[in-house]
């Protein structure tokens, strides 16, 4: 074979090796994990898998955290105003969560229907809101500050 | 009166960008001289237009003009000065301002910095620069106009500027991270240039290579100060989340370095020509791109602000606009530039292909994590997520996989080397790195496998440069002489790829031995971390200039003798009424301690803290600063200044080899 062309041929190979364990990489580093979002109606209608890493995002219900006395446990409800779903979490919350706010808390679905959270996002100024959230409040037909539309 | 100034100066930069876009290379493509020489005027008065909007923005912000929307919206009387500045660009509208100017900064530096470029080349350059600006300014003056008045209605008093940008890390983090994206335009103009002029030679390379240095210098830079403020503003103690917002500005740091790396061969021998024009197209666009990601609120991040998705499809636009009309002027003129130079399957050249092809695959494993979500969101299929752990699993193994053959790189010879005398030279630092690899971890106490990696990795690096080092000053008569004969270009290299096995090292030692608790503590309590004993001693409010806080002290002690006082503050801002954590921390080049406050907890006066215990942590942070300085080192190289002298006497630039 001509030198530059069996230059080219192995490059090429090298390329496709290359891309494909890349590819391979990939496809195992997205099986586990990525985590799809759900709004409280959707995880009320039984959608939200059991076990499995899952979001869900909306307002902190007005009254429900409640913390432990000995330990960093925290309970709260996150609704969207047609459903609402509780949620554990143990640790620091961030600086903007508050009841009336909205946030995200990722983790996994008992099967009894609580949130265990292994991370809760709020937001991060005041005039910002997850997204996600205002749209899972737009669905059930509020606006991002929790009022009837 | 000063805002419309500010307005009215905009405009008139705006104008001068097109003139900037359309005579000088109307006058490239007639062969009129006059309008060609008109370029570098144009682009002088374009910046000096922009300067003088963000001036009058500045004085807006500095003198509290709260008919001005956006000052009423970001800043606050009780903010101090040096914030007042911070917060022209620490907002969407005027970070748009501030990546205009120094884009404009840009184009002025090639205009006054290339008198020894041909006219013809030069003014091309200006030209693709000026028409990057058009975008930027008309993107800013018809979406994001900064110099929008609240009238009228005016407040008395404004709303504050976001808390967390009220640190001292953010009046430079955004302008060098500018700095590094906007000058990847160079780059881009460089590459366009030569397409459209057909001639795509070592000169052409040697031209763009310090500029594109320096651009990748200041976003390494800027990204390394983003990761610095992450971890000591935002309380959670990380310095790296994956962020869409860390990721846009990582993925052309990413194509960057390809793109430095590519250079060079095209430079040193005349190889990759097409690709090196690619890669410059790819790191530009990547930079618009993650503008495009942060600007226009399709993402949910910690840091981006949300908007209004009409600049979304604006900077769309301008996007497919600039990437699909550098790709077709590419496809139609790359065939013509290809190169035509044979070199072995065992040479430096082929290292720095594979160099390339990592960086590349990185580059968009990174990109197809990122835009995930929102393609599956575009086709209906659910607002998913891809966090840290996706792009841990992909990135490190590849840079996992990189090291090895960079250990290689620089001992290896262009055109054609041998695998006996690899073995010969790597023999030696193989056996440093592997006896440091087994002997370091030790120091820590438990002996870690993947800390030992990292090691083994680091000292291959570092072991090989050594002998590199010691082979290149050994040959000449004296020390001193070798040490002076190796260009700056080398040293450059050589501190970049120290950066690199320090950030090794750094990431992998604090990911491993890292201690993080959270924890519910009172005043007199003791907590033991890493045998440290945390001491928390008391709250007490205190007062700072636009807000109140509690404030805890904590006394750190080890085996008796006192480390440090640590004061971690929660804050709460007058202004916004905004909670916000202030971290403290005792730095240390091999430990960092870390405490933040979380809330008060229960009745008796106690607290959620959380101690952090962060070895090494700093490495990672110094590693990228050597990186950037080793970026600015290589523009100190003779060879780019000796190339001018060479072009002005008229002597074949194109031939000097270095």
């Amino acid at each position: 074979m001509h030198p530059v062309r069996k230059q080219r041929l192995i490059l090429v190979l090298f390329i496709v090796l290359f891309s494909s364990a890349a590819i391979g990489l990939v496809a195992y580093a997205l099986r586990g994990n990525i985590n799809l979002f759900f709004p409280p109606a959707e995880v009320a209608a039984g959608k939200a898998p059991i076990g499995q890493p899952i979001r869900i995002g909306g307002m902190v219900k007005e009254g429900s955290v409640r913390r432990s006395d000995d330990s960093l446990e925290v309970y709260f409800v996150i609704t969207d105003f047609s459903a609402e779903v509780p949620v554990t979490y143990e640790g620091i919350l961030p600086d903007l969560f508050g009841e009336g706010q909205g946030a995200v808390a990722s983790g996994k679905l008992a099967a009894n229907g609580v949130l265990s959270a292994t991370e809760v996002l709020a937001k991060h100024d005041e005039n910002y809101m997850p997204p996600e959230v205002a749209d899972a409040l737009e669905k059930s037909g509020y606006d991002h500050e929790g009022v009837k539309q | 009166m000063i805002p419309e100034l500010g307005h009215f100066a905009q405009i008139i930069g705006l104008a001068m960008a097109i003139a900037l876009t359309l005579i000088p290379a109307w006058g490239a493509w007639r062969g009129n001289r006059a309008a060609m020489q008109l370029g570098p005027g144009l682009a002088s008065g374009m910046t000096v237009l922009v300067l003088l909007s963000f001036v009058c923005l500045s004085i807006s912000f500095v003198q509290d003009d709260f008919s001005v929307a956006l000052v009423a919206n970001n800043s606050n009387t009780l903010l101090p000065m040096v914030y007042k500045l911070c917060a022209v660009f620490g907002n969407h509208e005027g970070s748009m301002l501030l990546w205009s100017l120094i884009l404009c900064l840009w184009t002025l530096a090639v205009a006054v910095f290339s008198p020894s470029l041909p006219l013809i080349f030069q003014v091309r350059v200006l030209s693709v620069m000026g028409s990057v600006a058009v975008g930027f300014l008309s993107f800013s003056l018809f979406t994001s106009n900064p110099f929008a008045r609240l009238l009228p209605g005016i407040p008395a008093e404004g709303s504050d500027l976001n808390p967390l940008l009220q640190d001292p890390g953010m009046i430079i983090h955004p302008p060098l991270l500018y700095i590094g994206y906007a000058g990847f335009s160079v780059a881009f103009a460089f590459a366009i240039a030569a397409l459209l002029g057909g001639r795509l030679d070592a000169a052409w390379a040697r031209w763009s290579r310090p500029w594109t240095n320096v651009a990748w210098a200041f976003l390494s830079l800027g990204i390394m100060l983003g990761s610095w403020w992450a971890y000591y503003e935002l309380g959670w103690g990380g310095w790296w989340f994956w962020d869409p917002v860390e990721n846009a500005s990582f993925m052309p740091w990413l194509a960057g370095t390809a793109l430095i790396h590519s250079l060079a061969v095209t430079e040193k021998r005349g190889l990759f020509k097409s690709w090196t024009v690619l890669l410059a197209i790819f790191a530009f666009s990547l930079s618009l791109l993650g503008t495009f990601l942060v600007r226009s609120g399709v993402i949910t991040s910690v840091h981006a602000f949300a908007n209004d998705p009409e600049r979304g499809v604006f900077i769309l636009v301008f996007l497919a606009i600039v990437v699909g009309g550098s790709l077709t002027l590419y496809a139609l003129r790359a065939p013509a530039v290809a190169s035509r130079v044979g070199f072995s399957w065992i040479s430096r050249e082929s290292l720095l292909l594979l160099n390339n092809v990592v960086f590349l695959v990185a580059t968009l494993t990174v990109l197809f994590g990122t835009l995930f979500p929102l393609l599956m969101d575009a086709l209906g299929g659910g607002k998913y997520s891809v966090g840290p752990p996706y792009f841990n699993a992909v990135f490190v193994p590849l840079m996992a996989l990189l090291v090895p053959f960079m250990g290689i790189g620089p001992l290896s010879r262009w055109k054609k080397d041998t695998t006996s005398r690899w073995r010969q030279e790597l023999l030696l630092p193989l056996s440093a790195a592997v006896i440091c690899a087994v002997t370091l971890p030790l120091v820590h106490g438990e002996y870690n496998l993947w800390v030992a990696l990292a090691v083994l990795l680091a000292g291959w690096l570092v072991f090989g440069l050594a002998r590199d080092l010691w082979n290149r000053i050994n040959t000449a008569s004296d020390f001193k002489r070798g040490v002076r004969r190796l260009p700056a270009s080398y040293w450059g290299m050589v501190v970049a790829h120290l950066g690199f096995a320090a950030c090794i090292v750094g990431v992998v030692a604090t990911s491993q031995y890292s201690i993080e608790r959270d924890l519910k503590m009172k005043p007199g309590e003791t907590e033991e971390l890493a045998g440290y004993e945390f001491r928390f001693v008391e709250v007490a409010p205190v007062r700072g200039p636009n807000f109140v806080a509690d404030e805890a002290r904590f006394e750190v002690v080890r085996a008796g003798e006192f480390v440090a006082n640590l004061a971690p503050q929660k804050r709460r801002y007058l202004a916004g009424g905004s909670i916000m954590t202030e971290a403290a921390i005792a730095p240390g080049l091999f430990r960092d301690l870390y405490v933040a406050m979380g809330e008060p907890i229960g009745n008796d006066g106690s607290w959620a803290v959380r101690l952090h215990y962060k070895p090494m942590v700093r490495w990672m942070w110094l590693g990228a600063i050597l990186m950037a300085v080793g970026g600015f080192c290589t523009v100190a190289d003779k060879r780019y200044r000796s190339q001018r002298r060479s072009v002005t006497a008229g002597v074949k630039g194109a031939e000097y080899a270095g």
